[in-house]
C-alpha cells in the first residue's frame, strides 16, 4: 500500500469535506513537523471515510504499531500527535483500526468500527473509502478490485443478468428500478451501437454519497461501468459528472486513464475479446439532469429538457441509440455482487430491496457524515444511533428525505424503515439517500418555501404544470411566511399539488409538491399559526410589524 | 479584445470539433479562458458550428455554470443546499453581500474584487454552512469569520 515497510505512514482525508475542514493546512503542518523532528514517512491523501464530523481526520500507522485515527485535528496539535504516537502512545486518538496491546492508552481508545457512527454500518461500497489511495490502481487491485469483473468476463451476458436478478439490486439513484431489468431491456434492444452512462451529476441538496464514493474509490465505479458495458453490449461509456464537484471529476478522469494503462479499458479487456472505453464529461449543472432524457439532451449539447417517455433511453437514448444509465452507487454495488455472489449479497436488506445503501446525514444533528447500512434500517437508527440525535437542548422535529422531491417526516415516523416503498407511503421518497435532520429551530413553512425556491429555479420550463405551478406555489408560501396568507391558501396549495403531480412531464414537477404536502400534512398547525395568528412559532419567518400591530 | 474573443473561440472549436455535442465543452473552455462567455465568442461558435446564435444563447443561459458577464477577481460561491440553509446560509450570504457593498440586482462588488453567486449544494453538507472562494472550500463557516476569509483574497 505504498511507502516502505516499517516507515511511518500518514493518511489524510482529502475529500471535499476534509478540504472544507482545512485538510490542506493540516497536510502542510505534518510535512513541516516531520521535517523539524527529522521523522521519515509518507503522506497519503485518501478520500472520505464517512465520518465527516471528525474532519480534518488523519490516520497514523507504522509496522508494529496499531493504526490510530485522530479527528478534528488542529494545526497546533500536529507535532504533539506525531511525537506521542512515535513514542508509543495513542492517547488523544479517537479510534484505532486494530488493537495490539503494546501502546500506552490503547485500552481507552475504541476501535474505529466500534464508534457509534460506525457500529451499525455494513461497509460494502464504502469499504475502501478513506483507507485506500484513490489514485492508486494497485491499491484497488490489492483490495480485490477487478476480481468481480474477471468473473463477469468469464460469464455470458445472460448469466450476468440472471445473477443481478438473483441479487435483488435496485437503482440507488432514487427510483429503485430493478437493475437487472434495465440492463435486460437495453441488452435486448437491437442496434449496431449502444451506450452506458454513469450518472455522477449528483444534484440533490443534502446528498453527497456519490461524491464520496467516486472521490474515495473511483476504480470501483469504473469496474461497475465496464460490467454494464459488457452485459448490455456497449463499447462506449460516459461518466457525466457535475462541474460543481471538481474533485470527483478529477478522480474519475484519473481512474479512467490508469485503467487504460493497465488494459482494463480499451481493446480486449483482460484477454476476453471484449473492448470498451469510457470518458468523463463535465455537466454544466442543472438539477433536471437527474431525469435520464434531460441528461441525454445535455450530453448531446442541448438544453437539458426531458422528453415524453416512452420510448425509454434503454431502447432510444443517446443519439437515438439504446442507452443504459445508472447512478454512481448502483455501479459501485456491481463489483460487490460478483465478488460476494448474488445470494450472499441479497442476504441483507429488506424484503423488496436487497443490499446496502449509503445515507448522508446532515443538518441539525450531532454527527454528520455518510453511513452505509442495510436497506430497511429505521430512520431512528440513522438519526439517533448513528447521527447522535439533535444538539443538546434542542428537540427533534423532522427528517427531510429525498431532496426537493421528498418530504419532511415527523417524530412518529422514526421507526419507519428506510426503503423505497415505506418512504413513498409516508409521502416522501428515498431519492438518493440524503437525510437532513430538522430541529425545533426550523420552520416548516420556511422549509417548504426553501424547496419551492429550489424547484422553481430548477424547473426547465418545458411543461406548464411545473414551470407555472412551482412559481405559484412559491408565491403562496412567500405570502404565508410574511404573515399575509389566508386560510384558503392551504387548500389552494393542495389543489395545485394534485395538478402538478398528475400532469407534470417529469419527476421534477411531479415531486416538487412533496415538501409542501408533507409539511401541510404533518405540521398544519404551523401553517395556521402563520396565517391566522401571524406568528412563526420557530421564529424563522419575519412577519413584519406584527408586534406593533401596524401590519401592512 | 473582441478579436481575441473570436479567435480563441475559434481555436477551441477546432480543439473539440464542430459537432453539436461538443457545444457544452466548448462553452466551458471559453468560460475558463475569459471567466465568462463573451458575446463575440458565441457568435464565432455559432458560425463555426452552424448552430443558430439563439440556440447557443439558450444553452449558455440554461446551465448554472455559465455566466455572460465578466466576473470580479475572485468568485465567492455560497452553498444554498438544504443542510446549509438550515444552518444559516442566508445569513452568510446576506452579510457577505453587505460587507462587499454589492448592490441589489448585481453580482460583483463595485471595486471589482469579488463576484458572488449562490450554488445549490457542493456536497460538503456535513460541514455546513459552506462557502467556496475560487478553488478553496471552507466549512462550518461562522459569520464572524467572514472578514478574515475575505482578507485572504486581495
Amino acid at each position: 500500500m505504498g511507502g516502505n515497510a516499517g516507515e511511518l505512514m500518514i493518511r489524510i482525508g482529502m475529500g471535499t469535506c476534509g478540504l472544507a475542514a482545512g485538510a490542506k493546512q493540516v497536510l502542510k503542518a505534518f510535512e513541516e513537523s516531520m521535517d523539524e523532528m527529522g521523522v521519515k514517512g509518507s503522506l497519503v491523501s485518501v478520500g472520505c471515510s464517512g465520518t465527516c464530523y471528525l474532519e480534518p481526520q488523519i490516520e497514523l500507522s507504522k509496522q508494529g504499531f496499531p493504526s490510530a485515527i485522530y479527528g478534528n485535528v488542529k494545526l497546533s496539535d500536529v507535532s504533539s500527535i506525531l511525537g506521542s504516537y512515535l513514542s508509543g502512545s495513542v492517547e488523544g486518538a479517537v479510534a484505532l483500526r486494530e488493537r495490539i496491546g503494546l501502546m500506552k492508552g490503547e485500552a481507552n481508545v475504541p476501535l474505529f468500527d466500534e464508534l457509534d457512527f460506525n457500529k451499525l454500518q455494513i461497509r460494502r461500497v464504502t469499504v475502501n473509502c478513506g483507507k485506500l489511495d484513490p489514485e492508486s490502481i494497485d491499491d484497488y487491485i490489492a483490495s480485490g478490485g477487478f476480481d468481480g469483473l474477471r468473473k463477469v468476463l468469464s460469464m455470458k451476458p445472460e448469466e450476468v443478468i440472471d445473477a443481478l436478478k438473483a441479487s435483488g439490486l435496485r437503482g440507488r439513484g432514487g427510483a429503485g428500478f430493478p437493475t437487472y431489468l434495465k440492463w435486460l431491456i437495453c441488452r435486448q434492444a437491437v442496434s449496431e451501437k449502444k451506450f452506458v452512462i454513469c450518472n455522477a451529476d449528483e444534484g440533490d441538496p443534502g446528498a453527497f454519497m456519490n461524491r464520496m464514493e467516486a472521490e474515495s474509490d473511483p476504480f470501483r465505479v469504473v469496474e461497475g461501468l465496464i460490467t454494464a458495458g459488457y452485459t448490455i453490449g456497449a463499447h462506449e461509456g460516459f461518466f457525466f459528472v457535475r462541474a460543481e464537484k471538481p474533485l470527483m471529476a478529477a478522480r474519475l478522469r484519473r481512474a479512467v486513464e490508469e485503467s487504460r494503462k493497465r488494459r482494463l479499458l480499451g481493446n480486449d479487456i483482460l484477454g476476453s475479446g471484449f473492448s470498451f472505453d469510457a470518458q468523463v464529461i463535465l455537466s454544466a449543472g442543472a438539477f433536471v439532469c437527474g431525469e435520464e432524457t434531460a441528461m441525454i439532451a445535455a450530453i448531446e449539447g442541448r438544453r437539458a429538457m426531458p422528453r415524453q417517455r416512452p420510448p425509454f433511453p434503454a431502447t432510444k437514448g443517446l443519439w437515438a441509440y439504446p442507452t443504459n444509465i445508472n447512478n454512481v452507487e448502483t455501479l459501485a454495488q456491481i463489483p460487490v455482487i460478483f465478488r460476494l455472489g448474488p445470494q450472499k449479497y441479497g442476504e441483507i436488506g429488506s424484503e423488496k430491496s436487497k443490499g446496502t445503501k449509503v445515507f448522508c446525514i446532515a443538518g441539525k444533528v450531532r454527527r454528520t457524515g455518510a453511513a452505509e447500512v442495510p436497506i430497511g434500517t429505521t430512520i431512528r437508527k440513522l438519526v439517533f444511533d448513528i447521527g447522535g440525535g439533535v444538539y443538546e437542548g434542542r428537540k427533534f422535529k423532522a427528517v427531510q428525505t429525498g431532496g426537493p422531491s421528498g418530504g419532511c417526516l415527523p417524530e412518529k415516523f422514526l421507526d419507519l424503515p428506510l426503503d423505497y416503498e415505506s418512504l413513498q407511503a409516508a409521502g416522501s421518497i428515498m431519492g438518493s439517500g440524503g437525510l437532513i435532520v430538522l430541529d425545533d429551530e426550523v420552520c416548516a413553512v420556511d422549509i417548504a418555501k426553501y424547496f419551492l425556491t429550489f424547484t422553481s429555479t430548477e424547473s426547465c420550463g418545458k411543461c406548464a404544470p411545473c414551470r407555472v405551478g412551482t412559481k405559484v406555489m412559491l408565491g403562496i408560501l412567500t405570502r404565508i411566511s410574511e404573515g399575509k396568507g389566508e386560510m384558503d391558501d392551504l387548500d389552494k396549495l393542495r389543489r395545485l399539488a394534485d395538478s402538478m403531480r398528475e400532469t407534470s412531464l417529469c419527476a421534477l414537477g411531479q415531486g416538487a409538491p412533496n415538501p409542501v404536502l408533507t409539511t401541510l400534512k404533518y405540521f398544519e398547525d404551523e401553517y395556521v399559526a402563520h396565517v391566522r395568528d401571524k406568528v412563526c412559532p420557530a421564529g424563522v419567518c419575519k412577519i413584519a410589524g406584527k408586534r406593533e400591530g401596524i401590519e401592512q | 479584445m473582441s478579436q481575441d474573443f473570436r479567435s480563441v473561440a475559434n481555436e477551441i472549436v477546432i480543439k473539440y470539433g464542430e459537432s453539436r455535442s461538443s457545444l457544452i465543452a466548448v462553452l466551458q473552455e471559453i468560460q475558463s479562458r475569459f471567466d465568462h462567455i463573451p458575446f463575440e465568442s458565441m457568435l464565432e461558435v455559432s458560425e463555426r458550428m452552424g448552430v443558430p446564435l439563439s440556440d447557443i444563447y439558450g444553452v449558455a443561459t440554461f446551465y448554472h455554470q455559465f455566466r455572460l458577464k465578466p466576473q470580479g477577481r475572485h468568485l465567492i460561491s455560497v452553498c444554498m443546499g438544504t443542510a446549509c440553509h438550515v444552518k444559516g446560509a442566508t445569513i452568510i450570504y446576506d452579510s457577505l453581500r453587505a460587507k462587499l457593498g454589492i448592490e441589489e440586482g448585481e453580482e460583483t462588488s463595485p471595486n471589482g474584487r469579488f463576484t458572488m453567486q449562490k450554488v445549490r449544494c457542493m456536497g460538503a453538507c456535513s460541514l455546513s454552512p459552506t462557502v467556496r472562494i475560487d478553488g478553496d472550500i471552507y466549512g462550518r463557516v461562522k459569520p464572524d469569520e467572514l472578514d478574515g476569509l475575505l482578507r485572504k483574497y486581495s
